[in-house]
């Protein structure tokens, strides 16, 4: 096979076999085994490739199904004097008619549209679609491995996100209704069946499939991590990598450090809820009757789901940010600024982030002076923040920039991360918090920076790296058009709900018909309704062209179109198991060589030049 | 993590014993987020003290013992003494499943003096950290299992493979060892 592949041998195939590293890998007897009919090839691959694709495409029917969840508690937002019967069809018994047979959205079901919305999109979405397809994609074949340190764990990662996808999808059928007690599942509302009816069965499941997915994100993070420090090529050293390896570097570590203490804040719920125990239940009287649960704290909860919840959000964002640097890098042609600022900071950020939980709590009646300590070190954090800005702005300047679908969303990702980080200013001061929380401001505030963000980042990547996947282009003008639609429409959402959270109008709340205060506010949200539809179906835009080129997107001609220096370039446009066909390039310089002297890049697998080399002695 | 032979580089260390030091780090932060939780609990009052049972001192004597002997089993299977290999592999085991059972007299111990897992969450708390890490060692004990079965069917034969496998044993064995210490000194001192 590897003789037929390289029949004809370009200048980086030569590279390669002058200082490529020879593992015998193809000579192995069990070098090639995991690929070999239809059902270990597409199905139970353990080739990182294939996982990457199933946790991509997983990741958009999840990203599609949340999109759908939100419009329906959209239109009720902004339409709640509409007659909903047309949606009976789909919804059923949770369209109620009234005598003059106009329907409306049942209060429950809205509930748990609300609780699922949040649930798919920070975990199924931006955490398993997000660092899953790209921790695989990218981790073996920039880092110069034949595969991750584990391709079993690897395939199991995939399918207990799988498993927990089914029993969250499952739970939106009950007849009882999914889980509607809100995504941070706070008891009582998750602790006590009784509480509500999303809180019996629908919990249950709920929390069967956030177990199932915190195993996914264990057995894939360790197998990251492994990867990432193990089986780095010869000369790639960790001052050598692409950011996004740091990136997702970092991420696999905070999932490895924080979900297993979520683990235990459930472990403790389920006794709660199943076994009688009182570790966050106390004195509670359901319907004139005292319960026997004494002595619990819900607060507890609250710390043990936010030590979790808080460093969640940079599981999320940080790929994005290390996509966001590559794709800005080679797309501006221009050496990433402040590589090891860059570097600094994500570390710094992770560090953080398990300093912070508690700002999620200010008004939950912690301590004042507690709060002051949770105050400045969630401050601090917008240090590193702003030096990545900085240094993504700076990379921009004077660059010859590529105004392509993934280099226009990593801009847009920039400006989406400045506009929501400012937010985060105001919401983590414990004093303005007294005012802004759980109100429209906090709602738009992580939309903007972790939702809205998050998405420009996974764009930015499914653009720039989707040749590398399928050997094909998306279509640049569908791509430009979701671009622009998505940008001003994303704005057009999410900008109005700050001046809503500033006048005060809650979160989660089902109607708004008996506050006199917030009447006047019904455009604004018939507005906010509108944009979100007009920015759903140019998300289908987006489905369609993925599908699409699949199939008959533009054929990718030669191995490395957007003259890159990683390494994922150098492999094959059919990349087959094993990544390279011959043997394993060897690494010589860091990932940002653009625009050296006369160069417009110097790929890693290229050695020192001689005055390169004088150089370095020089300095 | 069979795909060690894999890498291109040297780095010194096993990517699967790496992988493991991971899984330790994520078991120890779940036992920490438990021990937070516990601490945060008591701060908050209405708090029943009550003695530990006298069994949870008596497995932590068998625990530790089972970790010498596995570390001494480790030595003799690398010096190729075939014999007492097996007989303190085999001792080891006894050991642990001896740990399990004498953590289960503890909790009937303490059901019998009253604490219950339903009642005071003081009590709640230790049932459910104890019997979370009795897990662990059950665990430990499938792999452990596996060995034994191994030591019967398999020559002795110190390959590079059975050498690692046997290495994250030990290793995995000592810190669901140090990790009971370390939880029984919390309840007696915290």
């Amino acid at each position: 096979m590897a003789q037929t592949q390289v029949a004809v041998k370009d200048a980086t195939d030569q590279l390669i076999e002058k200082y490529g590293f020879d593992d015998h890998f193809h000579d192995h007897h069990d070098g090639d085994k995991y690929q070999t009919n239809f059902i270990t090839h597409y199905i139970f691959s353990m080739d990182h490739k294939m996982i990457a694709k199933q946790f991509l495409t997983t990741g958009i029917f999840w990203a599609i199904i949340g999109g759908l969840l939100s419009l329906i508690f959209r239109l009720q937002l902004g339409f709640p004097e509409e007659n909903m019967a047309w949606l009976k069809p789909f919804l059923g018994k949770w369209v109620v008619l009234n005598d003059a047979g106009i329907g409306s959205i049942s209060p429950e079901f809205y509930y748990a549209m609300v609780t699922m919305h949040g649930t798919i999109l920070v975990f199924f979405v931006l955490t398993a679609g997000l660092s899953g397809t790209f921790a695989n994609l990218l981790i073996p074949l920039q880092i110069g491995a034949r595969d991750m340190a584990s391709p079993f764990l690897n395939m199991l990662s995939y399918w207990f996100f799988f498993l927990a996808g089914l029993v969250l999808f499952f739970s939106l059928f009950l007849s009882t209704g999914a889980f509607s007690g809100g995504w941070v599942a706070y008891p009582p509302l998750s602790a006590l069946p009784q509480a509500s009816s999303g809180s019996g069965a629908g919990m249950t499941m709920w929390l069967l499939s956030l177990t199932l997915f915190v195993v996914s994100v264990l057995l894939g993070g360790i197998n990251y991590v492994t990867t990432i420090l193990n089986l780095r090529t010869r000369g790639l050293s960790m001052w050598r990598l692409p950011l996004t390896i740091w990136a997702l570097l970092v991420t696999a570590i905070l999932g490895l450090l924080s979900f297993p203490v979520l683990v235990s804040g459930f472990l403790l719920l389920f006794f709660d809820r199943s076994v009688g125990t009182s570790f966050y239940l106390s004195e509670i009287f359901i319907g004139g009757q005292a319960l026997d649960h004494v002595g619990g704290s819900p607060i507890l909860y609250q710390h043990l789901f936010w030590f979790l919840g808080h460093p969640e959000v940079y599981i999320i964002i940080l790929p994005a940010m290390g996509i966001v640097s590559e794709v800005l890098a080679i797309h501006s042609r221009k050496p990433i600024f402040g590589y090891k600022a860059m570097v600094f900071s994500i570390l710094a950020i992770g560090f953080l982030s398990f300093l912070v939980w508690a700002h999620h709590m200010f008004v939950s009646g912690i301590n004042p002076y507690m709060a002051m300590i949770f105050v400045l070190f969630t401050l601090i954090i917008a240090v590193p923040s702003a030096v990545k800005v900085f240094n993504w702005l700076a990379t921009l300047y004077g660059g010859s920039i590529r105004f392509n679908s993934a280099n226009l969303y990593a801009i847009g990702f920039v400006s989406m991360f400045i506009s929501g980080g400012l937010t985060g200013i105001f919401l983590g001061n414990s004093a303005i918090d007294i005012q802004l929380h759980d109100t429209y401001f906090v709602v738009a505030h992580f939309h903007i920076v972790m939702g809205v963000a998050a998405f420009f980042g996974m764009f930015a990547g499914v653009y720039h790296w989707y040749p590398k996947m399928y050997g094909r282009f998306m279509n640049e003008f569908l791509g430009k058009i979701h671009f622009w639609v998505t940008l001003v429409g994303a704005y057009l959402i999410f900008w109005p709900m700050h001046y809503l959270g500033i006048a005060g109008v809650p979160r989660r709340y089902y109607s708004f018909d008996s506050f006199e205060t917030f009447s006047h506010f019904s455009g604004m949200n018939q507005f906010i309704t509108v944009s979100a539809i007009l920015v759903f179906v140019a998300q289908l835009v987006f489905v369609i062209n993925f599908f699409y080129s699949i199939w008959y997107g533009k054929k990718m001609k030669v191995k490395n179109p957007y003259g890159a220096t990683s390494l994922e370039w150098t492999t094959p446009i059919k990349t087959g198991h094993g990544n390279w066909p011959g043997k394993i390039p060897t690494v010589h310089r860091w990932a940002y060589d653009y625009s050296k002297g006369d160069r417009d890049f110097i790929p890693q697998i290229e050695p020192l030049s001689e005055e390169e080399k004088e150089n370095m002695a020089s300095h | 993590m069979e795909n060690t032979e894999n890498r291109s580089y040297d780095r010194g260390l096993e990517p699967a014993v790496f992988g493991l030091w991971l899984g330790i780090g994520s078991i120890a932060m779940m036992f920490a987020a438990f021990t937070s939780a516990y601490i945060v609990r008591q701060g908050q009052g209405n708090w029943l003290e009550f003695r530990l049972p006298e069994w949870f001192f008596i497995s932590t004597l068998i625990i530790l013992l089972s970790s010498l002997t596995i570390h001494l089993s480790y030595k003799h299977f690398l010096n190729g003494n075939t014999r007492q290999y097996k007989q303190l592999y085999l001792i080891t085991f006894i050991l642990g499943l001896g740990f399990v059972v004498t953590q289960y007299l503890g909790w009937t111990a303490m059901h019998q003096g009253g604490v219950e897992l339903t009642g005071n969450p003081s009590g709640s708390f230790v049932y459910v950290i104890s019997g979370v890490h009795a897990l662990h060692v059950l665990g430990g004990l499938a792999a452990l299992a596996v060995g034994v079965l191994q030591l019967f069917v398999l020559p002795h034969v110190v390959s590079r493979k059975r050498k690692t496998r046997f290495k994250m044993m030990v290793q995995y064995w000592h810190f669901v060892d140090i990790l009971w210490i370390y939880l029984v000194l919390f309840f007696m001192f915290q």
